[in-house]
């Protein structure tokens, strides 16, 4: 499968300006189940429209195929407005394509242009599985914060809200990683399929709060230990993750787990973690 | 036979209503908790923060959600932000007028001492959250932010930038995550609910398939809770994620739970107009825009196709302001979407087709800078502009109206309990508090007020005051579910027809805007009614569904799905028919008053419509929960 | 002592143990790029800095074991590393752009085996003399002048320090991030510190042998 460089999207959003339909060469990758080989398919995708969401021309590509009694394309979505994280496609190798801080539901047809030849493909690590065609199994990230991304409160045992005042500088920065839609594009991004920028976003959102404190160093141990457990490779400071996640998490957050890691681990050596 | 519909609503005044229950509930001995397996379908903020709390509290649970993670359950779509009477603002909040708010909200058809409930836990709910650390947004000194939202006029709520719903949810998610990983709680991701199992009159179980391995499955437990969300999907284009479903609660509505009021949807007023036939979903502009933008069509017909900053202030019509001026941009939803299609009506609409508003930003820009605006709707505004290719910071947005939310749900009384024993019901899936028309903010609230402190209590008084027959899932009464199920299955993928699924859904949806939309006719009632059941027909002869039954086949799930749209859409149609009279965001044309706001008949219709399922192509059963309000006098809803 | 392990087998232990190690041997670079620079105060003052050197053997050999433990443990952590990361993607893309990766954080492996080699062979240049054509244990202004006679010696020094300079680019910045001391910025990928050190050491060293080939220093 020889790489071409034709839909650099973001380059030319000009197909935008007038509303004419485009047509489009796909090569998807088709995997009947997990486990099973599979291989990239061509396709051709008519009278897409600028206007188009990326899955709503897939939606379009999908239908052709029944009607034509062949296997639509599985690929996961849900909201479609760039928050559950369902979403997630390789796009001419980038993650989520190629419009930045723009998961693949949100990314439009009017970032290609007629003619453009578009390689679309599963997220790819030990940890994510393929499980059919564009779908993976993403459940690596869930048992990571299973192993620690949370603050122990149970339901009832808490105090007024205002009784904790949190500076709004210490709110603003939890807020910035808590943005994380869990989508795994920096893991798919990563050239070592590190799942450092999403465990580094639950870590410093929490870290970032009073009320993450008494769990810091636990929280910390436990989420990286985890990772490596699960297969994620370990983070050598690429920056791919950054540029493709759909949320703006930066590189801060990995500086920010590193830290935590190291301090826990260092408390543990006098026993205090 | 009809159902006895009891509300079981406690005695005493209103504001000790809650506290009297709790007390006088039975409860389960910590020993005997462990003992009770739960299952809850469902990892929205309602669903997950059951499960959790009920986990936490020593139950054994399974949880189930469609998706491949709980986390990704539509309440991660919420924006805004979610209500709570905390009076931080010292503004003139309280329990009390929360409670009137939500109740004149919605057009007094709700239940009185639910949404007294709601409004007491309000406060709890904040406390929780941040104790979790959800991020809320605070001011300089440390202490939490708070806006406006429609329908008040005191700022109470609490928000998370644009993502308030993601908060929430990541916070309950994650007691979720703790709680599996403790082991009080069974997670069952990527499995679909398509049948309820009840045994002696009372729910004992579900059956799900596993959309991976195409498995069907029996889970039993010693009761079932539905936190499935809403089912807006029925209309094909609407704010709700693609999965978003009626078939968990319509399946246990044909196995005997009374479904209330299906024709209660809302239409929300602020949404990114439609652009075109391939169109999949509509996308929301939080009604928080709300607070600082102006909402306006231009005056004459001939400056439509002008381009909005040529348009002179004088030539401009911020027809909100002016047909409601104390609450104006603010005023609620129903009344801001209908007034957005009569300007429309009426060839004042803007950009394509016609069928949109301006939201403009120019004067807050100007009286708060951009750098404000940008703090506190920037990520709405990039939304926007990645969708419609414009700038909303130079150009006034385009919205309109869309689905957003349905009122209407499975029947509860006041312990959320439906009217199958043992079947409870929270979040946008049951019907309890918003009556005709939610207020903006509010399903965050009760989702969570259901889930972290109303049902924790309720289902351990049902668990202690039942003796509960241990069941096997090799009783008949499972295999016979799991039979229907198959059955189902394997008919959708024998039809072997020629049209899609969406073909037919699109259809659907067209039908139900058109008739059972924002502005509704009995005679276009009439019509859906005659129109929906020759479509379904044509679905079962002629619905194309490839593949099989033992692998991933995301066609199937969404035939099973629009399967059971196709006759719940006729129940709604059915319901927006009986009820002749004009309330919240149910308009009937033929009941308004001169100046075209929805005019209510308390005498015949201050009741819950509960309908019941009579059996295969029998009409349904209407049973009525009479509404009295003790405390908020009825009257005519005004913003004026 | 089970933490230690704990720490070793997690990937960030063995990346912390990577970037401590590297930054001693970035410390030695400096010193020892300082010391070559009084080549050009001519020979007596560089052969009295190299005797200098040798005055205490004991402290050179502290030295230098420091230096071979660092660099071993250096290596052992860069190799698991690349092994675990590896595996991490066991099939690839057909197509992957990169948006951020810069040459630097891509060559490390590389432009450390090179490395690597470079230092051997170095060793058996100017240390041991073994693949010296003249050495003299005492003459290090010789050894110099004489080592670089050859311009394929002078290349491959070239082409070392090329590479010396492209891996602290990326390293002096990275390590930083790797101990979590670094300071949060808005646009992280920005390395001025990196930059520079990477164009001093690079420069600080090849001008030598290019001095000795053009006849500069003779
Ligand atoms: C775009 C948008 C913005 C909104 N903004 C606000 C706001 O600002 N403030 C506010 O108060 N409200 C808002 N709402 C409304 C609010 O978000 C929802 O009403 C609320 O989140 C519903 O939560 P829930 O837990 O009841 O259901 P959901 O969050 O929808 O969860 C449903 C769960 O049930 C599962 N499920 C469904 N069917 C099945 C099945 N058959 N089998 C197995 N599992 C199933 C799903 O997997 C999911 O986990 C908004 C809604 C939308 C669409
Ligand atoms: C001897 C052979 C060497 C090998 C095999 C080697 C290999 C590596 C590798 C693979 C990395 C990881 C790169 C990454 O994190 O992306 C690395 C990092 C580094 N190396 Fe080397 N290197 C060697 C020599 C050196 C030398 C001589 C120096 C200093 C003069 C050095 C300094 C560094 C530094 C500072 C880092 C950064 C550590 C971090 O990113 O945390 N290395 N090296
Ligand atoms: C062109 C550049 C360089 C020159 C001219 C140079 C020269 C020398 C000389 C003359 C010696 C012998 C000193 C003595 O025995 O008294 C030496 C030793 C050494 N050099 Fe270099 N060197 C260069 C680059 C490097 C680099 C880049 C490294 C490491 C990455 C390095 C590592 C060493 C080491 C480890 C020793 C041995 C020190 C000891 O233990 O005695 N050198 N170098
Ligand atoms: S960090 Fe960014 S890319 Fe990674 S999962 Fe979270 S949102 Fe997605
Ligand atoms: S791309 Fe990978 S290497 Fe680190 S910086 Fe991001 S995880
Ligand atoms: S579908 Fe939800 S983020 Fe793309």
């Amino acid at each position: 499968m020889s790489a071409t460089d034709t839909a650099s999207g973001a380059a030319r959003p000009a197909a935008a300006a007038h509303g004419t339909p485009m047509t489009l060469k796909l090569h998807v990758w088709r995997q009947a189940g997990a486990g099973v080989p599979g291989r990239m398919v061509d396709y051709e995708a008519k009278d897409i429209s600028p206007e188009m969401s990326f899955l709503e021309m897939l939606d379009v590509v999908n239908e052709g195929l029944i009607e034509a009694g062949d296997d639509p394309i599985a690929f996961d979505h849900d909201c479609r407005e760039g928050i559950c994280g369902s979403c997630g496609l390789m796009i001419n190798g980038s993650a989520h394509g190629p419009m930045k801080l723009t998961t693949a539901c949100q990314l439009h047809m009017r970032s290609f242009a007629d003619g453009d030849e578009i390689y679309i493909e599963p997220w790819r690590a030990k940890a994510f599985p393929v499980v059919k065609d564009l779908i993976v199994d993403r459940s690596s990230l869930d048992r990571i914060i299973q192993s620690g991304g949370y603050i122990s409160a149970a339901t009832g045992s808490a105090q007024d809200a205002n009784a904790l005042p949190i500076p709004k500088h210490a709110a603003d920065l939890a807020m910035d990683n808590a943005e994380c839609i869990g989508c795994g594009a920096c893991v798919a991004a990563c050239p070592n399929a590190s799942a450092s920028l999403f465990t580094g976003a639950k870590i410093a959102h929490l870290s970032a709060l009073p009320q993450g404190q008494p769990e810091r160093q636990k929280r910390a141990l436990a989420m990286v230990e985890t990772m490596d457990l699960e297969g994620f490779g370990s983070c050598t400071l690429h920056g791919e993750c950054q540029e493709a996640c759909p949320k703006g998490i930066t590189l801060d957050a990995i500086m920010q787990m590193n830290q935590d890691y190291i301090v826990a681990s260092a408390k543990k050596v006098e026993g205090r973690a | 036979m009809t159902l006895k519909l009891d509300a079981k609503v406690p005695a005493g005044p209103m504001a000790e209503k809650w506290d009297r229950h709790r007390f006088e509930m039975k409860l389960v001995n910590p020993a005997n908790k462990r003992k009770h397996r739960i299952i809850v379908v469902g990892s929205g903020l309602a669903g997950a923060s059951a499960a959790a709390t009920l986990s936490e509290l020593g139950y054994k649970v399974s949880c189930f959600c469609f998706q491949d993670s709980p986390r990704r359950a539509h309440s991660i779509a919420a924006q805004g932000g979610i209500n709570a009477a905390k009076n931080y603002r010292n503004d003139g909040d309280s329990v009390q007028r929360l409670f009137y708010d939500t109740v004149k909200g919605g057009d007094f058809r709700s239940r009185e001492a639910n949404v007294y409930r709601l409004a007491q836990v309000s406060v709890d709910i904040i406390d929780q959250c941040v104790a979790q650390g959800v991020p809320f947004a605070r001011e300089y000194g440390g202490l939490l932010a708070n806006r406006s939202f429609g329908g008040a006029q005191v700022s109470r709520t609490f928000y998370a930038r644009g993502q308030t719903g993601q908060q929430l949810l990541l916070g309950a998610y994650q007691a979720l995550e703790k709680e599996i990983a403790r082991g009080g709680v069974t997670m069952f991701e990527r499995h679909e609910m398509l049948e309820l199992v009840v045994i002696d009159g009372k729910a004992r179980g579900i059956i799900v398939r596993d959309l991976i391995s195409g498995e069907i499955e029996s889970h039993a437990a010693d009761a079932v809770i539905l936190a499935t969300g809403g089912y807006g999907n029925v209309f094909y284009l609407s704010t709700n994620a693609k999965g978003c479903n009626v078939t968990a609660t319509y399946r246990a509505h044909r196995k005997g739970a009374a479904f209330a009021n299906p024709c209660f949807t809302q239409i929300h007023p602020t949404c990114i107009p439609v652009s075109g036939e391939y169109q999949s979903k509509l996308t929301l502009m939080s009604e928080s825009l709300r607070n600082d933008g102006r909402v306006w069509v231009p005056k004459r017909r001939e400056d439509c196709a002008k381009n909005p900053a040529d348009i002179p202030e004088a030539d401009r019509d911020y027809y909100l302001e002016r047909k409601y001026p104390s609450f104006g941009n603010l005023s609620p939803r129903d009344i801001a979407s209908r007034a957005a299609k009569e300007a429309c009506d009426d060839g004042r609409g803007v950009g394509p087709g016609g069928r949109g508003v301006y939201l403009d930003f120019a004067d807050a820009i100007a009286r708060l800078g951009r750098h404000t605006i940008e703090e506190r709707y920037g990520n709405l505004f990039e939304m926007y502009q990645r969708i419609t290719d414009e700038d909303p910071y130079t150009r006034p947005m385009r919205i309109y109206p869309a689905v957003h939310y349905t009122m209407g749900g499975l029947w509860v009384d006041y312990n959320l309990m439906s009217s199958i024993p043992g079947l409870h019901v929270l979040g946008e899936a049951n019907f309890s508090d918003h009556g005709a028309n939610r207020l903006g903010a509010s399903a965050l609230m009760q989702g969570l007020a259901d889930g972290y402190y109303v049902i924790p209590y309720t289902i351990g008084d049902y668990l202690a005051s039942n003796k509960l027959e241990p069941v096997s899932t090799d009783h008949p009464e499972f295999a016979a579910a799991r039979q229907a199920v198959e059955d189902r299955t394997n008919r959708l993928l024998s039809v072997k027809g020629t049209r899609t699924v969406d073909s037919f859904h699109r259809e659907l949806g067209k039908i139900l805007w058109d008739k059972c939309g924002m502005a509704r006719s009995a005679e276009g009632l009439r019509e859906a009614l005659e129109e929906i059941p020759k479509l379904r027909a044509e679905f079962w002869r002629d619905v194309k569904v490839p593949g099989t039954g033992a692998e991933l086949n995301q066609s199937l799930e969404k035939a099973g799905r629009v399967a059971d749209f196709l006759e719940f859409a006729e129940l709604m149609c059915l319901d927006a028919l009986h009820r002749e009279e004009s309330c919240g965001g149910h308009f009937r044309v033929e009941h308004q008053t001169s100046d075209g706001e929805a005019k209510r008949n308390d005498e015949q219709f201050a009741y819950v419509a509960a309908w019941e399922y009579a059996g295969e192509g029998k009409p349904p059963v209407l049973n009525k929960e009479p509404l009295t309000f003790e405390n908020v006098h009825l009257s005519t809803r005004s913003y004026k | 002592m089970g933490v230690l392990q704990r720490f070793w087998a997690s990937t960030i232990g063995k990346k912390v143990v990577m970037a401590v190690t590297g930054i001693i041997l970035v410390g030695f670079v400096f010193l020892h790029m300082a010391g070559n620079l009084q080549m050009f105060l001519g020979a007596h003052v560089m052969d009295r800095y190299a005797a200098f050197l040798k005055s205490s053997m004991e402290l050179l050999w502290i030295l230098r074991i420091t230096l071979l433990v660092a660099v071993v443990l250096h290596i052992i952590s860069a190799y698991q590393l690349t092994m675990i990361n590896r595996r991490a993607r066991p099939a690839g893309y057909a197509k992957h752009e990169l948006a951020a990766a810069t040459w630097a954080s891509r060559s490390m492996r590389v432009g450390g085996v090179l490395l690597a080699v470079f230092i051997v062979y170095h060793l058996l240049h100017f240390t041991t003399g073994t693949l010296h054509p003249a050495f003299s244990h005492t003459a290090v202004y010789g050894n110099v002048i004489l080592g670089f006679r050859s311009p394929w010696i002078v290349a491959f020094y070239v082409v070392a320090m090329a590479f010396l300079g492209l891996h602290l680019f990326h390293g002096v910045w990275s390590a930083f991030r790797t101990l979590g001391v670094a300071k949060p910025s808005p646009a992280p990928l920005h390395r001025r510190v990196a930059l520079v050190v990477a164009v001093v050491v690079w420069a600080g060293f090849t001008v030598i042998p290019v001095a000795v080939l053009l006849g500069i220093l003779q």
